[in-house]
């Protein structure tokens, strides 16, 4: 029954959507997303108010006054985040949440947001030797075009996704699709990815990259050089000629510099490749998911004649090992100087798995990018440019849902953040289509008074926590985002 | 998109739409229906005073989806209705347009809130499950009349005159069946029984096209046979849109019995200890 709380004629109207519902006191709009409580407008998810206190992956609880011992506040223990806090879009209003506290006896504001962003992507980060795609390839999703394979780095390969050309820039289903596969991405869930004439990869943030169906479970230790470089006095003695096959940069220890210091000799050895500096050979085969990144699953078919006027001689030991050490073999020169495949000696196994154990765990790294130079500063100050350069000049700091953020030098306020350090599910989407992230800014309360600030919207934290903001009286506790291992 | 990657969800404001297509053209088809919803609520917003106002014969609205609001409760004049009695309905009708049905698409719905608009390609039904107490399911073949189901009571979402605790209602088009769901629900009612809960609409939302009128808000015990009187009442109203051709076919719960008027089969009860009447 709710005669009790009808006799309270309190109404009020929500500006929440365009319907600007009148809504009574103890009730919820037509939408049943805004409720009107005690005379204010709340919105019915919590907002999000990071713990330093609680440990990483901490349970989220839910915030109650009677709980609380007024301590979690003190000392820039407690945060509060942008995550549920609603939006002010058009931003003439003041953000939803401009909150003082001291921190080291100095007043600090945070204006807490959550802002739209037309202009933002992901940058991928896919520990892998395969090759997944040539460089400029296109990336799609659902078969719509959302981004482009960007540089192979050092045991990786780089994707871009995303980004406003795609998001509004395209057909309708490729913004839409753009927009669904970067939230994905950056609540930390799993998408699959296909790159022109490359391969299909499921990425997901901190988990490793499946290629082509295939887990990856290990980034290798090195280019075949480098791997040559490390692990050549190790196999002195053991094995007469070790060669290293990398997609990138084949290794072969007699012939190389660190096998030329330690007395390594001849062994007339012949590569089929490219010869960059002694011992180090480019393009020994095609890019694939065989060895070290290359298309080869049988590895003597890198192996020309072996010359016994340079060292070749039947009973010479042969080691061939990927940049991983998840695959090796081991060969013995037979009387016609052809290698013949045989089990590898015990001897020679601790220094394969030496290989494999410096090599990481294969990762996904999700980073989200975007601007936020449009009109959402003008919900932090009434002069938008004074905060982009508070920002340059370092004296105001932005977060990302509690999670520190790289800016971009230059113009605007261009920032990176790796989704694993926020909390679950920190992003939303409008059907613009456009991506809803979390922002905040900190500023000294001087400094915010003197790049024009709303003064009169500031709050104390305990204020927020006890009675919320204009959208929401329930906070939820939760612990910072992974801080990365 | 919903995480199974098959339904598109369309929300905002109190708009809430399910959007699932099949066949070889569906992302097309859900990419012209999110392209139609943009603009939705904003359109209704422009003429939500008068939408909200009891209806008046012949009045001409300029969105689509008010004309079509308008025609899904004209039927029922000179009874008292508005036109937001096919909101939901007339929603799901335009999207369902919107959408551009044809080759390539075999089966779409459109549900909004549980009121639902389908499209039916040659051979092909479509089963969709029922508000009830118990496990119900309706199926619509290509072949039948029906492209709308849509369901009201004083439970759910907007607020009811009446004390069906649902009435399901299937129609050629969902404003239709919306208006008429609305209607039937209201019609299931035992006027001035002490045991009904009621309260002036607009004390619980101020903006409530209902007005003074008094909406239900708790149904207390009732007898079988002030069971009985309620649907009878209801059945009286659903059987006069059967044979008007407003309606094809209507399903009334309140408490544990059911009546089912016109086309509406059921497939797939499970009926327990129900009294079927």
């Amino acid at each position: 029954m709710n005669s009790d709380t009808l006799t309270k004629p309190e109404k009020i109207r929500c500006d929440a959507c365009p319907v600007m519902c009148y809504v009574a006191e103890g009730k919820a709009g037509a939408c049943d997303r805004y409720a009107n409580e005690n005379g204010r407008i709340i919105r019915c998810d919590p907002l999000t108010i990071l713990d330093r206190q609680l440990e990483k992956g901490g349970e989220i609880r839910p915030f109650l006054k009677s709980d609380w011992d007024g301590k979690m506040l003190e000392g820039g223990e407690v945060f509060v985040s942008a995550i549920g806090s609603g939006t002010t879009y058009p931003d003439y209003k003041p953000a939803p949440f401009i909150v003082s506290r001291q921190v080291g006896g100095v007043d600090f504001v945070t204006v807490v947001t959550e802002a739209i962003f037309s202009y933002c992507g992901v940058k991928i980060k896919i520990d892998t030797d395969r090759h997944l795609g040539h460089e400029g390839a296109i990336v799609r999703a659902s078969g719509e075009v959302i981004g482009h394979v960007m540089t192979g780095e050092y045991g990786s390969q780089m994707l871009s996704l995303g980004g406003v050309d795609h998001l509004t820039g395209g057909s309708k289903a490729e913004g839409r699709i753009t927009c669904d596969s970067l939230l994905k991405l950056c609540n930390k869930q799993a998408v699959e990815l296909e790159i022109d004439e490359g391969s299909k990869v499921v990425v997901q943030a901190g988990k490793a990259p499946i290629v082509d169906g295939v887990t990856e479970t290990r980034m290798r230790v090195g280019c075949g050089s480098a791997t040559i470089g490390m692990f050549a006095s190790q196999w002195r003695g053991l094995v007469d000629e070790v060669v290293v096959i990398d997609d990138h940069i084949t290794g072969v220890v007699s012939e190389h510099q660190a096998g030329k210091v330690l007395g390594w000799e001849d062994t007339g050895i012949k590569i089929k490749g490219r010869r960059s500096t002694p011992g180090r050979y480019f393009q020994v085969a095609e890019p694939g998911l065989g060895w070290g990144g290359t298309n080869i699953e049988d590895p003597s078919v890198i192996l020309g004649p072996w010359n016994a006027k340079k060292g070749a001689k039947p009973g010479l030991r042969l080691m061939m090992v990927s940049t991983t050490g998840e695959q090796h073999a081991y060969y013995v020169l037979d009387d016609d100087l052809v290698p013949q495949l045989q089990d590898m000696p015990d001897s020679l196994l601790p220094s394969v798995q030496l290989i494999e154990e410096n090599c990481e765990p294969s990762l996904c790294s999700v980073l989200f990018m975007c601007g936020a130079g449009g009109s959402l500063r003008s919900g932090a100050t009434k002069n938008p440019v004074l905060l982009t350069r508070s920002v340059q000049a370092l004296k105001t700091s932005v977060t990302c849902g509690g999670a520190d953020v790289y800016v971009w030098p230059g113009g605007g306020i261009t920032f990176m953040v790796d989704v694993l350090k926020l909390p679950d599910d920190s992003f939303g989407y409008v059907p613009t289509p456009a991506i809803v992230a979390p922002l905040e800014f900190t500023v000294s309360l001087d400094d915010y008074l003197a790049l024009g600030g709303h003064q009169d919207a500031i709050r104390a934290i305990g204020d927020i926590v006890e009675h919320g903001g204009e959208y929401g009286a329930n906070a939820r506790l939760t612990a910072f985002g992974d801080k990365g291992d | 998109m919903l995480p199974d990657e098959r339904r598109l969800h369309l929300h905002h404001g109190p708009i809430d739409l399910i959007v699932e297509a099949f066949g070889p053209e569906r992302l097309q088809a859900l990419a012209l229906a999110e392209a139609r919803f943009q603009t939705v609520l904003s359109e209704l917003v422009e003429e939500l005073k008068v939408l909200r106002q009891p209806c008046e014969p012949d009045r001409k609205f300029h969105g689509a989806i008010a004309r079509r609001m308008q025609l899904g409760v004209e039927y029922f004049l000179p009874r008292f209705i508005t036109p937001m009695a096919a909101v939901a309905g007339a929603v799901a009708d335009e999207i369902l347009e919107a959408m551009g049905a044809g080759e390539g698409i075999d089966r779409i719905y459109v549900n909004n809130g549980g009121d639902t608009a389908i499209y039916l390609s040659p051979g092909h039904s479509m089963k969709a499950a029922i508000a009830a107490p118990f496990r119900a399911e309706i199926a619509i073949q290509s072949t039948d009349h029906s492209r709308g189901v849509a369901t009201s009571g004083w439970r759910g979402r907007s607020q009811s005159l009446g004390i069906a605790d649902t009435v399901s209602v299937v129609a050629s088009n969902c404003a239709s069946a919306d208006a008429a769901a609305t209607m039937i629900a209201n019609a299931v009612n035992l006027p001035g029984h002490t045991n009904i809960s009621r309260t002036m609409a607009l004390e619980i939302s101020p903006d409530s096209d209902l007005g003074e009128q008094l909406a239900t808000v708790d149904v207390g015990d009732l007898t079988d046979t002030d069971v009985e009187t309620a649907l009878n009442n209801g059945e009286l109203l659903a059987q006069t849109c059967v044979h008007e051709g407003a309606i094809d076919g209507a399903m009334l719960i309140l408490k544990n019995s059911i009546r089912q008027v016109g086309t509406m089969d059921l497939i797939h009860t499970n009926t327990g200890e129900l009294a079927i009447a």
